[in-house]
């Protein structure tokens, strides 16, 4: 940056951090409460898409018996995931279940009955990590089924890929967990620290990174200590409390608030060499490398106004919301159930929805919570610019969307909003900003299919009256051939003809000459 | 229990700072209130009278306009804004004006500066300064006598009815009363030919005074009241500093050169500050969120320009006072500043490039 850049920023912020909210982070008495187990429910239904990538081919058959980590699903292309048994049980049904989304659309599910036994696979004896090469480390991970535990859900294996090709020289782990009311990722640092501590040893390993940075935000002191405790062994992992800011925990603002640089708006920071992992992910790694379990459960945080026991519980991926509130007890029903945060998370539209991979937290908000207001005009205080996190005009981007000039939204910077929710948390007319990008976003997208369609279309109908014109073309190309043949023929024919003549005549000369001599 | 089902889909998130536009309105005025208070005691009944008829016909005019619209006026009048436009405008007219100047200037702040424009965020120009800036124009005359300070209570004060009279059917005797503003005295003089360190040096001069013992429209007699309140707005975190800075600081550094290059021509950087409408325009009308930019850096454009225009209509324009006028040019060129200063993005310079990656270590 240079100074002129220093002094605006000096002049529109004053010193120091200044993008994000401070919401009221709720995090306890949840956080607090001991981790429980869910107890196995009767049925589970685990969706083939957990993942950013296409959904998981099913490999077992209606009827048969699994047990518990066995391969349910195989993944489809780079970005998709293996799936595994949850528990063990037999495959009452391969079909579909509500996606855990707004929209209440179904995702093909695969349904196992529980035998209640909960039996683990036989699996051959974990082998050290260290003696494997770090590409076998990266299969073991990826076969294992191990995705972004922080949302994205992106194949850690491909992700851990991509660090090894980039060469890159740090690995930051993410243990903002800035959204308000989760804690799970906090439980799992205090309860698992040196499982975490031994997954990012493994990370290292398997990416070549030299060093490690654990980032938590200091609204999370217990964490704090057992990771630094946990740590303290290993010279290369270092734990950085960080401060307690909205959306502290997206991978680039936590980036940034670790090495004080800004990755740039067409990069990753791989390309700064370092890659950010979630520290669940670090612990599903330790799972599968050292004790050769697939990421078959995880831990989601139960909050929100309307749960009688709030807190952080163990849930086989595929459990339903359902059986999961009814363990934790609803005080009233509740008036939004989101899975997730609450700044980002997705509305349940009914409690029928398995948990997966991604799930993070079930929050059951009571009306007060919830804060749903009939959106009035925008008055343009400008609260939202100044939430932004990412310095983006969301009252201008949203009048253009509104006004269907999505173009104009877009030269604004709509494709570089992450959709953390600070513009409408702050917005005092509840304008619903996100919900505009997001519908501009997804225009925008169908847009561009819409594009690669007709370009498609295009190209066939050029290629097609090109072949045509060719065909044309040839034909009449070949007619002016045939006919030229012919020509010369005939010339040829004439030609013979006049010389049979010629010669003809000249015989009858010379013949009568002959004769005369 | 567990029989819940959505309603409808809806976009995160699903919490809330809890902000809501009739709070911020609310606080504003909530910071206006000392300093009304007073100018209700230096002025007494007739600026009451004035001030409830003002906001009165603000209000009317909103629901009017909402109601022509097929919408329910209430829901709307609850926002705050009408009442704060009228408040405002309550402040900058001359405290003994007539009902009549209150009710035309309230009925054309909410329905020609701000309903013709779409209502609420859509109006290019501060409402109540273009209502003032109407009156002043179309009403010369009420709009510029003003009176003397005589406090409630004090002997000669108008009581209740007597304050109603002079709202309604006029002052009766102007000139007992009549006193004039410290700007208007001296831009007088000065067009009379006698220079300004003559002007102050002369015994009935108008009085500088901090504390607001002095002539003038309610919202320009204590300066003092008037930036605390804006003081308690920036704590409120309602505003920021960057406009009432920059305007002042506008109306001040070449109000500083000025006086020290011809203090007979020029008023002093203190006088200017004090005098008008300089803290009520500010800390409460340039910092009106509708008409003013967006990004603090925008805003510290459009307040020096506020300030420095303020400055320059007092010196060489034809009206004492310049504050509104100023406003509302640099209102003008608001969108032009929203569209030129822009925050940076996240990993791009201030043009909207990618920034470049860090050289590769060899």
């Amino acid at each position: 940056m240079g100074l002129m850049e220093k002094i605006f920023a000096l002049l529109e912020h004053g010193p120091g951090e200044h993008w994000g909210v401070h919401p009221d982070d709720r995090k306890r008495p949840a956080a607090d409460a001991p981790l429980r187990v869910l107890p196995l429910p009767e049925r589970l239904h685990v969706p083939l898409q957990q993942h950013i990538g296409a959904a998981a081919r099913p490999i077992v058959l209606v009827g048969q018996k699994v047990l518990k980590g066995q391969l349910l699903a195989e993944a489809q292309g780079a970005t998709s995931a293996n799936i595994h048994a949850s528990t063990s049980g037999t495959i009452t049904a391969i079909g579909e279940i509500t996606a855990p989304h707004p929209s209440g659309l179904p995702c093909a599910a695969i349904t196992i009955t529980a035998d209640g036994e909960d039996r683990w696979i036989d699996s051959e004896p974990a082998v050290d990590p260290f003696s494997l090469a770090p590409k076998d480390t990266a299969a073991r991970i990826a076969a294992a089924g191990v995705v972004g535990l922080g949302g994205a859900t992106f194949p850690s294996a491909l992700k851990l890929g991509l660090g090894l090709r980039a060469k890159i020289h740090t690995l930051i782990l993410n243990g903002g967990e800035c959204e308000p009311y989760l804690s799970c990722d906090d439980r799992l640092m205090r309860d698992f620290a040196a499982e975490i501590i031994d997954g990012i040893r493994i990370m290292l390993h398997a990416t070549g990174a030299q060093k490690a940075q654990i980032g938590i935000e200091d609204n999370k002191p217990e964490a704090i200590a057992a990771m630094t405790a946990a740590a303290r062994k290993f010279a290369e992992i270092s734990v950085c409390p960080v401060a307690a800011r909205y959306p502290m925990g997206s991978e680039k603002h936590l980036f940034s608030a670790l090495t004080g640089q800004e990755v740039p708006a067409d990069g990753r920071t791989t390309d700064l060499g370092v890659l950010v992992h979630n520290v669940g992910t670090a612990w599903a790694v330790h799972e599968a490398l050292r004790h050769n379990r697939p990421l078959v459960e995880r831990i989601v945080t139960l909050n929100g106004g309307a749960i009688a026991f709030p807190g952080n519980i163990r849930v086989p991926v595929g459990a339903l919301v359902e059986d999961v509130l009814a363990y934790a007890s609803l005080k009233e029903v509740p008036a939004r159930l989101v899975m997730g945060g609450p700044m980002m998370g997705s509305l349940l539209p009914h409690t029928r929805v398995p948990v997966v991979k991604g799930s993070s937290g079930i929050l059951a908000l009571t009306a007060a919570e919830a804060a749903a207001y009939d959106p009035g005009p925008c008055i343009r205080c400008s609260s939202c610019v100044r939430a932004c996190p990412v310095g983006l005009l969301p009252l201008e981007m949203s009048a253009h969307i509104a006004a269907s000039d999505l173009n104009g939204a877009v030269d604004l910077g709509l494709k570089d909003c992450i959709a953390c929710g600070c513009c409408s948390f702050v917005c005092p007319s509840h304008i619903p900003l996100v919900h505009y990008f997001n519908h501009a976003k997804g225009e925008l997208a169908a847009q561009g299919r819409t594009q690669l369609r007709n370009d498609a279309a295009k190209r066939l109908a050029a290629a097609r009256a090109e072949r045509i014109e060719r065909d044309t073309r040839e034909k009449a190309e070949a007619a002016a051939r045939r006919k030229a043949e012919r020509m010369a023929q005939k010339a040829a024919e004439k030609a013979a003809a006049e010389a049979a003549a010629a010669q003809e005549a000249a015989g009858t000369a010379a013949e009568s000459s002959e004769v005369t001599t | 229990m567990t029989g819940f089902v959505a309603t409808a889909p809806l976009a995160s998130p699903h919490a809330h700072s809890g902000g809501r536009v009739t709070w911020v309105m609310g606080k504003v005025m909530l910071a206006l209130a000392p300093a009304t208070l007073y100018g209700f005691w230096l002025y007494g009944w007739p600026a009451i009278h004035l001030w409830v008829i003002t906001i009165l016909f603000s209000l009317l005019g909103e629901a009017f306009c909402v109601r022509l619209m097929g919408r329910r006026a209430i829901p709307v009048l609850m926002d705050g804004s009408a009442a704060l436009t009228g408040w405002l405008l309550a402040l900058s007219l001359p405290p003994w004006a007539p009902w009549w100047l209150g009710a035309v200037g309230g009925l054309f702040a909410t329905v020609i500066a701000k309903q013709v424009f779409g209502g609420l965020g859509q109006n290019l120009f501060n409402p109540a300064m273009v209502a003032r800036v109407a009156l002043l124009i179309s009403f010369p005359v009420p709009m510029t006598q003003m009176v003397a300070a005589l406090p409630l209570g004090s002997v000669g004060a108008p009581d209740f009815v007597q304050g109603l009279r002079i709202t309604l059917a006029g002052m009766p005797n102007y000139d007992a009363v009549a006193s004039a503003s410290l700007l208007g005295h001296a831009k007088t003089e000065l067009s009379r030919g006698i220079d300004l360190v003559q002007t102050f040096a002369s015994a009935n001069a108008p009085a500088l005074s901090f504390i607001g013992a002095r002539t003038g429209s309610l919202g320009e007699t204590s300066a003092l009241l008037i930036a605390a309140g804006g003081i308690a707005l920036i704590f409120l975190r309602i505003i920021t500093w960057h406009i009432p800075v920059a305007m002042l600081l506008g109306i001040a550094l070449p109000a500083l050169i000025g006086h020290a290059i011809d203090p007979a021509r020029y008023l002093g950087a203190g006088t200017h500050l004090l005098s008008g409408a300089a803290m009520l325009g500010a800390f409460f009308i340039a910092t009106d969120y509708v008409t003013s930019p967006n990004t603090r850096l925008g805003q510290l454009v459009f307040a020096f320009g506020c300030g420095f225009l303020t400055w320059v209509i007092r010196t060489y324009g034809g009206y004492p006072e310049g504050v509104a006028f100023a406003v509302l040019l640099m209102n003008a060129l608001t969108p032009a500043i929203d569209r030129l200063i822009k925050p940076r993005i996240y990993g791009r310079d201030r043009k909207g490039k990618p920034m470049e990656l860090p050289e590769e270590k060899a």
